[in-house]
């Protein structure tokens, strides 16, 4: 019972690529003001067109332009029910949630005539991986950095991208005022339903570039429910790092690494398959209650006097 | 006489509920002229501006700017038109910096990126010609309130402001904030800024401002070169008295006391002592009148007596018994009665029946059910003898409160909390915004039950009539102390309360010793 750590460090990045998209697809949704719970719904559309795209055309690329597509019209969908129809936002996402679970099943169904898989009717395709030169001849680093697939590479480039963005760009800068404040925002001439659109689309680029990668890259096809949760732990992500870039990325290493724990553990020990399953969401719900007790306990004190207030 | 920049003429604004906020108001500003806007709470000054800056539309009269007639329909067009508002609540982003804030709608772009150096330099530039002093490059979350306004400034002159609209602007500012803002402003005004000036603080606009336009309910009661007036006469015009309003009632025989506040200390979310040191003592038998303009801690006071909200240091005592760390219920159990601020938050649950929002603080007590079932029938008695008690007028006990008028929720509120049996009535604002038969209903049944019942009785209104009339004794509160006490409320002139409202004069703490 040895575990081979330089395989499991590996497999933590692997595992947090998806979770790094989704919580990048959160944090612009959340900068604009809005708490975008249909990624999960969205990224497991993209999952499926990815599958379906690629094999209509053959093309792996096809495929990902597919999933990105699709993660968009998706967003673009949520923004319009609730930007525009002005329904309420938890509501519509519930709802196109569930009726992705069941629409993707019923779409492959259509198409394959499987009901939990396309492994047999669609040709596999999957993202090509990535040796980076030199960095593959370092020891240990070589085999966790390098020889990912290049959807890893494209997730931490977002990272940095998405800092960009909100830090450096006039766009970022309106979303996040209207995140902020929506009547300071409309006080100065901006349109707050233009900035939760484009915030939207976004997300659904990143929410399909995580559809992409689960089924072309963590696997190589589609299966159902095979977002598991992981739109809501991208959300859970974010708001660890108050929509940070960065630390949102970080929370979502973590919750990677809880990840890859319960499946090396699962392969690798004897402990009981449905405790480890549990690890990554047990995780998630401690990470939040801990994060949500220190902002309490924080702002008691200010009131109760004990501490000096920030803003004096 | 210098050139006229804005004439708001025979301006009417009737809100869709009835109320009349403006009526036939007439407004002019010259150029380079600060312009004092005073009124007290409810006279019509918030909504005049609004229709200056675009976020209300008048129902009649006209608004000239440069001698033009010009609709304003939104604060966008308002600002292309020169008009700049300060915010009493300011309309900033705290996460973000100082240059970013007043940037926000023109940012500068270099290479398709946001300029924030250029954004920084524009900033400065503005504040250094003004002599503000701050950092375009610091947080506005880290700066001070007078900061804050600063960048509120800022925001408006980069936008080519000619006009200033300053809501309140000192009521949030320490004094030598103040005197650094009126430096401020005369620069502004020597540079070409006109300025509305919106205060309650008489000395401030007698100060700064060279015309004054007065507003009583709604109405204008003129404009005035500040030297022709003193702050006597200018409280005279703000406060007058129209409808006197006379209670029938003996002097109090008061018992002991049944609220003793202490020290009372509560620090709001930024760090300012919202209520500084209020003691004093509330005896069977009495009603004690807190008068002040609003935003001095009488909201705050209201909320910790009521268990609603938490303080800091200090304490206070109900029947004997400390209420710190005791919840609202717990509170209510130990004879407290309240009547809420803001009727539809506090004050009642909209969508539910009158018969439920009656009962909603009696109805788990043990006499009011059956088993683990409410006793329907018993419900359904009280609340329909309250009904006619009480005069609610409604179609069934089932109907949803939210249906009535603002004057029968009222009655559902107090029908509550005058029959609950507590030996302590907190009433904040009890005839706000409803009709006067109502309101005089309310009033004579908080001076009955104090005299027949031995109700002790803490009334918080705005309202002077209300305060002076109701009350015996009487209380002024300011910036979160008291500041004046008066043995008698009946005794009192409304143009002495006013200046102790406002400021002008302060009682020291020997003088009110003996009476809190």
């Amino acid at each position: 019972m040895t575990i081979d750590w330089i395989a499991f460090a590996a497999e933590v990045i692997r595992m947090a690529t998806p979770l790094v998209f989704a919580a990048m697809a959160a944090l612009i949704c959340r900068q604009a003001g809005m708490f975008n719970m249909g990624i999960e719904g969205m990224i497991l559309c993209s999952a499926l067109a990815a599958a379906t795209f690629a094999h209509l055309f053959q093309n792996v690329w096809i495929g990902l332009l597919g999933a990105i597509l699709i993660g968009l019209l998706t967003g673009l969908l949520i923004a319009f029910v609730s930007i525009t129809g002005k329904a309420d936002l938890y509501l519509t996402c519930i709802a196109f949630n569930l009726a992705s679970t069941g629409g993707t099943v019923f779409l492959m169904f259509m198409m394959t005539g499987e009901k939990s898989t396309t492994s047999g009717a669609f040709r596999s395709f999957q993202i090509p991986t990535i040796d980076i030169p030199l960095i593959k001849d370092i020891p240990v680093l070589g085999r966790i950095i390098s020889g990912q697939s290049l959807l890893t590479y494209v997730a931490i480039l977002s990272i940095f991208l998405m800092w960009l963005l909100l830090k450096r760009t006039r766009l970022g800068l309106r979303i996040r005022a209207v995140g902020e404040n929506p009547h300071a925002a409309e006080s100065v001439g901006i349109s707050v339903p233009k900035v939760g659109y484009i915030s939207f689309s976004i997300c659904g680029i990143m929410s399909g570039l995580a559809g992409a990668f689960l089924s072309m890259s963590w696997v190589t096809y589609f299966m159902r429910n095979m977002a598991n949760g992981r739109g809501y732990i991208g959300l859970s992500a974010q708001n660890m790092a108050n929509g940070e870039p960065i630390g949102s990325s970080i929370a979502a290493l973590f919750f990677g690494f809880c990840q890859a724990l319960s499946i090396t553990m699962k392969n690798q020990t004897n402990f009981p398959t449905e405790f480890l399953e549990m690890i990554p969401y047990a995780a998630t719900i401690i990470a939040l209650g801990v994060t949500g007790m220190l902002a309490i306990r924080k702002r008691r004190k200010v009131e109760s006097g004990q501490a000096a207030a920030k803003e004096e | 006489m210098a050139d006229e920049l804005l004439r708001m003429q025979n301006i009417t604004k009737i809100y869709s509920n009835g109320f009349i906020a403006n009526k036939d108001v007439n407004l002019v500003i010259h150029k380079n002229e600060i312009h004092g806007l005073v009124g007290e709470n409810g006279a019509g000054k918030t909504t005049l501006m609004k229709m200056l800056f675009g976020m209300e539309l008048p129902n009649e009269g006209q608004i000239f700017i440069n001698g033009k007639e010009e609709k304003i329909a939104n604060p966008l067009d308002a600002i292309s038109k020169g008009v700049g508002m300060v915010h009493q609540h300011f309309m900033l982003l705290p996460s973000l910096s100082v240059a970013e804030n007043v940037t926000l709608g023109v940012e500068p772009i270099k290479n398709g990126l946001y300029d924030f150096e250029r954004a920084v330099a524009e900033t400065q530039a503005i504040a250094d010609k003004y002599n503000f002093k701050i950092d375009a490059r610091a947080k506005v979350r880290d700066l001070s309130v007078g900061q804050m306004q600063k960048v509120e400034i800022l925001k408006a002159l980069i936008k080519g402001a000619k006009l200033l609209i300053m809501d309140e602007p000192t009521a949030v500012l320490t004094p030598q904030e103040t005197e650094e803002l009126f430096e401020q402003l005369f620069v502004l005004r020597d540079d070409g800024v006109s300025i509305i000036f919106i205060s309650h603080k008489l000395e401030e606009v007698m100060h700064i401002c060279s015309r004054v336009t007065v507003l009583r309910h709604g109405v204008c009661m003129g404009s005035h070169d500040t030297k022709d007036l003193t702050q006597a006469s200018l409280s005279k015009l703000m406060v007058g008295r129209d409808v006197v309003l006379k209670i029938e009632k003996e002097d109090p025989v008061t018992g002991a006391a049944v609220v003793s506040i202490k020290d009372l200390v509560k620090i709001n979310t930024i760090g300012k002592n919202v209520i500084d040191g209020v003691s004093f003592d509330i005896h069977a038998g009495e009603v004690v009148g807190i008068a002040g303009v609003e935003g001095n801690g009488q909201t705050e006071l209201a909320e910790v007596l009521s268990g609603l909200g938490m303080f800091a240091s200090g304490d206070v005592l109900l029947n004997g018994e400390t209420i710190k760390g005791k919840t609202v219920r717990e509170i209510r159990d130990m004879g407290m009665a309240y009547i809420a601020e803001d009727r539809m938050v506090e004050g009642v649950a909209g969508n539910m029946s009158i018969k439920m929002n009656i009962v909603a603080d009696r109805f788990t007590k043990k006499e009011f059910s059956k088993g683990i079932f409410m006793d329907a029938k018993k419900i359904n008695d009280l609340v329909d003898q309250y009904i006619k008690d009480f005069e609610i007028a409604c179609d069934s006990p089932d109907e949803p409160v939210r249906m009535l008028s603002g004057g029968n929720i009222q009655k559902v509120v107090v029908a509550r909390e005058f029959t609950s049996g507590a030996n302590f009535l907190l009433a904040c604002q009890p005839t706000r915004g409803i009709d006067v038969g109502t309101a005089e209903m309310i009033r004579k049944t908080i001076v009955r039950k104090a005299r027949e019942e031995n109700l002790a009785c803490l009334l918080i209104s705005a309202d002077l009539n209300e305060v002076l009339e109701c009350s015996d004794r009487l209380l002024v509160m300011r910036k979160g102390k008291i500041t004046a006490a008066f043995p008698k409320a009946n005794e009192v002139s409304e143009e002495t309360l006013g200046e102790y409202m406002l400021g002008v004069r302060d009682m020291t703490a020997e003088e009110m010793e003996a009476l809190l």
